[in-house]
């Protein structure tokens, strides 16, 4: 069956006259994916035992009568069944009343021999890539529309969430704050959805996405305030590191049990189409995450639902320490997507350029077509899961520093950069150190302010401080003053 | 229906020196919030809104305890009813009727309000909650939704970050248990652990409580189980006249709230006002006022409680009854005035014995007001055993009339 996906055909179509481009040429990737859509159409007659899904008419968002408030009157829903037309409008290939099953659900054409659908496919989905690992065009490849300001500040973005982590992690493990959890090895799949992102689109992350913050405009000292949890923190002071959130820039706060966020995902997405708003929403999780039933769960209601949401899988290999091996016995996550009756795509989750392309055409499927799109980014965990783990008791130093070194997505499309004649080392030193001075400048004017106040320990309970936590408050007060010395001096009352 | 009828007539209430309240017999508080739709946000506005009507109302009771001035009548007279329906107007509804006029005018009032659950569409609800809405209003604002509690409830998380209103509806409070995770790691938390960045103004609702057998895993008492959660509201209603109002507040609150329904109670009828109003979430019902000893209740066991208290009158007692109505947090300032009163406490409620509203209460009664109790803290709960099927035994799990008199009679006679 996923012979049929359309990845395959790309590499055929590129030969067709329409497609002719060269590696620098310049296209808009949703005209790319209509048309791809539209070949893998024509050949499904080819192939006569298959499911039943044929490619979706394209519905506009602006075309749906919303203020009607129906997505799909059960009246509707009966007469489509009643024509002959499958539940996406489609003519049902069988015609006649003798070949066809008729069930709830829809018309389904009978098989004599028993038969088993095999467990997998004999051959596993292909990963989309346009830039092999030494940073060069691959054969066929048609690039997206990137400029060198846009390519440039990425790799900046890149370079700084490299220096960030790393720093930072640093700091955690001098003792200068609890907890830190990096994201070196997966800055491409960070820094180039959150390019292909409009600020408007909301972001639900898992934790290892602080780089959409940074390209939003999260400023270094932000992040060093809310890992201190001073009293500058957004948070004041109630969330562990790494769980930042910014209502302004459309991240919400990471909560830290796995996948709870795919489902407010899903919400957020009825929302904005309940608002006809053109934006989306997105949501960031991991290959471990997947195994949740919260996954299972949004997956299904954001699929019936059609709402405009991109779940965004960053399968690194590894949770904590169980390897994907251990996770699930599918193809990867991209092989629910089908399961979901979702559209999903692999994609080399270190390569900068195939994460742009993918996330901008996925976003603007996801919009016109108010539909869920998966996308799996293949990539490696290089750091450990967290401060808290040691990743050398479950896999090898020497996997771990290939991954670091020699593909490290950050260099690959350095190499890029400069194959393009847009970057040079001497650049790349100056980027570094100006980096690591401003990250080390955000740490030192942060460590030292004052941490949030006692009071806040009782504010955002609810909307406002109700009796029964204004009498534990003062319980709290009575102690501190009994036993002042005891006190911390960095916390004001 | 007979248990309606006795609803109806025990809810009303006349004393020796008050003038009977007009307009809904339920409401125990002046006519102020009826007329006034009290619309409170904050939960410190509230409390001045209740102090200043039980100051009032206390002022003006018997302070002796005594025989002299016992109420005789634990119910209204037939007579007393009818003649304040007529003065007022109002209209006749049944319970789940009048959750069903909150939520449709307040769906109405505000267009970020919608309902998420399954068979909430087209099917009008289990409990026909939402019938007829569909056409109304759309079948996105009354989204039915596949069979995953935790899905949708964190759906309607997601989506009340985002600036909408939702109700979540779950058939039977027992499945919320799916829904637990949402509810305890981001509805009750993502207010404060975002700093107040985003608030999740959504409301939890669904009948709950021991039905007529329905088993083990659907006569769950979720109150116990969610009680503990911070950052959550929890109310409970049990006349169509609080369903109404706090249905309504509810929603227009900006805290995630509870709102707990009674399978059994759906069908209690009720003449409710014509006029808009909401009930404040904090605040406790004095069902009837007393002297003797203060019976603290909920949800259903407020009419056995109430039909307890007809005995009790005939043998000499005067219970004052107090819906609890406030779940979480407790409306200490309502209890602590009757204790201050009466100086004996009953507690009857369904919950299990271990870790109940029960048990939670009698610990916030004993550290507040321990010096103004006479006699220990009665509670009177449901075993710790699951709900057997079996009819009579399903009966001998729940608290019962006889046991309410009977424990009522055993502090009384503590002296």
């Amino acid at each position: 069956m996923f012979l049929n996906s359309w990845l395959w055909r790309s590499r055929h179509l590129s030969r067709s006259p329409l497609l002719l481009l060269r590696s620098r040429s310049i296209f808009l990737a949703s005209s790319c994916t209509t048309e791809l859509l539209a070949s893998q159409n024509a050949s499904e007659h080819q192939h006569s035992r298959k499911l039943p899904s044929t490619v979706p008419r394209i519905r506009p968002w602006w075309n749906v009568s919303w203020s009607s408030g129906y997505r799909n009157p059960s009246m509707e829903a009966e007469k489509k069944v009643a024509s002959g037309e499958d539940s996406y409008g489609n003519e049902s290939k069988q015609a006649s009343s003798t070949e066809f099953l008729d069930f709830p659900g829809g018309k389904v054409s009978y098989i004599n021999e028993l038969q088993f659908l095999s467990e997998s496919s004999p051959v596993r989905v292909p990963c989309f890539q346009l830039l092999d690992e030494y940073g060069q065009v691959a054969e066929h490849a048609c690039l997206p529309e990137v400029d060198k300001l846009l390519a440039v500040k990425m790799y900046r973005n890149m370079v700084l969430l490299q220096t960030m982590d790393t720093l930072f992690y640093e700091a955690q493990r001098q003792g200068q704050f609890a907890f830190y959890l990096t994201t070196i090895g997966e800055e491409a799949i960070n820094i180039a959805s959150a390019a292909a992102l409009s600020n408007d689109d909301i972001v639900y992350a898992q934790y290892r996405e602080p780089g959409v913050l940074l390209w939003r405009g999260f400023s270094l000292n932000e992040f060093a305030n809310q890992c201190f949890t001073n009293n500058l923190d957004y948070g004041k002071g109630r969330q562990m590191p790494v769980h930042y959130g910014s209502s302004k820039l459309n991240y919400p706060t990471v909560s830290s049990p796995i996948a709870t966020q795919l489902p407010h995902a899903v919400g957020a997405a009825y929302a904005l189409k309940m608002e006809n708003n053109p934006a989306c929403t997105v949501t960031f999780f991991g290959d471990g995450a997947s195994s949740e039933g919260d996954f299972h769960a949004a997956m299904n209601f954001a699929a019936v639902l059609e709402v405009p949401v991109l779940f965004i899988c960053r399968n690194n290999g590894f949770a904590i320490s169980t390897p994907t091996a251990e996770q699930f016995k599918s193809d990867g996550v991209v092989a629910k997507g089908q399961a979901y009756g979702m559209r999903s795509i692999r994609v080399d989750g270190n390569d900068t350029l195939a994460m742009y392309a993918t996330i901008k055409a996925a976003r603007v499927m996801a919009i016109s077509e108010s539909r869920p799109i998966l996308i799996e980014a293949l990539t490696y965990r290089v750091g450990h899961h967290s401060t808290s783990d040691d990743s050398a008791k479950y896999r090898k130093q020497d996997e771990m520093q290939h991954w670091k070194m020699i593909r490290d997505p950050v260099f690959r499309f350095r190499r890029w950069l400069e194959g393009q004649r847009w970057w040079d080392p001497e650049a790349d030193k100056q980027l570094r150190s100006e980096s690591r001075k401003e990250v080390l400048a955000a740490i030192r004017s942060a460590g030292p302010l004052k941490k949030p106040s006692l009071s806040s320990l009782f504010t955002d309970v609810y909307d406002s401080v109700p009796s029964n936590l204004k009498h534990q408050e003062e319980e709290v007060r009575a102690t501190v003053s009994r036993h002042w010395s005891d006190y911390p001096s960095d916390v004001p009352l | 229906m007979a248990m309606a009828r006795q609803a109806l007539a025990a809810t009303a209430v006349t004393t020796g020196n008050v003038v009977p309240l007009a307009a809904s017999s339920s409401s125990r508080f002046p006519r102020l919030q009826l007329v006034t739709p009290i619309v409170s946000h904050e939960l410190g506005r509230c409390r001045l809104a209740t102090r200043s009507s039980a100051t009032s109302y206390f002022g003006t009771a018997p302070q002796n305890r005594g025989t002299t001035n016992v109420t005789t009548n634990a119910v209204a007279t037939k007579e007393a009813s009818t003649s304040s329906a007529t003065t007022t107007g109002g209209h006749e509804l049944l319970l789940f009727e009048a959750l069903r006029e909150g939520l449709e005018e307040e769906l109405d009032r505000d267009p970020t309000v919608c309902v998420i659950g399954e068979d909430v569409g087209h099917y009008g609800g289990s409990y026909k909650v939402t019938k007829g809405f569909v056409e109304k209003f759309g079948d996105w604002r009354l989204l039915d939704t596949p069979i995953c509690e935790n899905s949708f409830t964190g759906m309607a998380i997601g989506a009340a970050m985002t600036g909408l209103r939702p109700v979540i509806e779950g058939m039977n409070m027992g499945f919320l248990l799916l829904a637990y995770n949402q509810i305890a790691n981001n509805c009750g938390m993502l207010h404060y652990t975002s700093g107040g960045q985003f608030t999740i103004p959504v409301v939890i609702r669904g009948p709950g409580g021991v039905g007529r057998q329905l088993g083990a895993e659907h006569s769950q008492r979720l109150e116990s189980y969610f009680q503990s959660v911070p950052g959550l509201q929890m109310v409970a209603c049990s006349t169509p006249y609080n369903a109404k109002g706090l249905m309504k507040a509810a929603i227009r609150s900006e805290n995630p709230v509870i709102l707990f329904e009674h399978v059994l109670l759906y069908n209690l009828k009720e003449k409710i006002p014509d006029e808009e109003y909401t009930c404040c979430l904090e605040e406790a019902e004095l069902v009837r006022p007393g002297e003797d000893i203060t019976i603290l209740t909920y949800s259903r066991m407020r009419y056995h409680v109430t039909q307890a208290a007809k005995t009790l009158v005939n043998k000499g007692y005067d219970p004052e009854i107090i819906d609890i109505r406030s779940l979480k947090p407790f409306d200490m300032y309502t209890i602590g005035q009757s204790v201050k009163k009466t100086h004996r406490v009953l507690i009857v409620e369904e919950c299990m014995r271990t870790g109940g509203i029960g048990a939670s209460l009698r610990a916030a009664i004993m550290e507040n007001f321990f010096d103004d109790l006479d006699a220990p803290i009665g509670c009177l709960s449901s075993q710790d055993v699951p709900t057997p099927y079996s009819g009579p035994l399903e009966e001998l799990t729940v608290v019962q009339p006889p046991q309410i008199v009977a424990a009522v009679e055993q502090l009384c006679s503590r002296e």
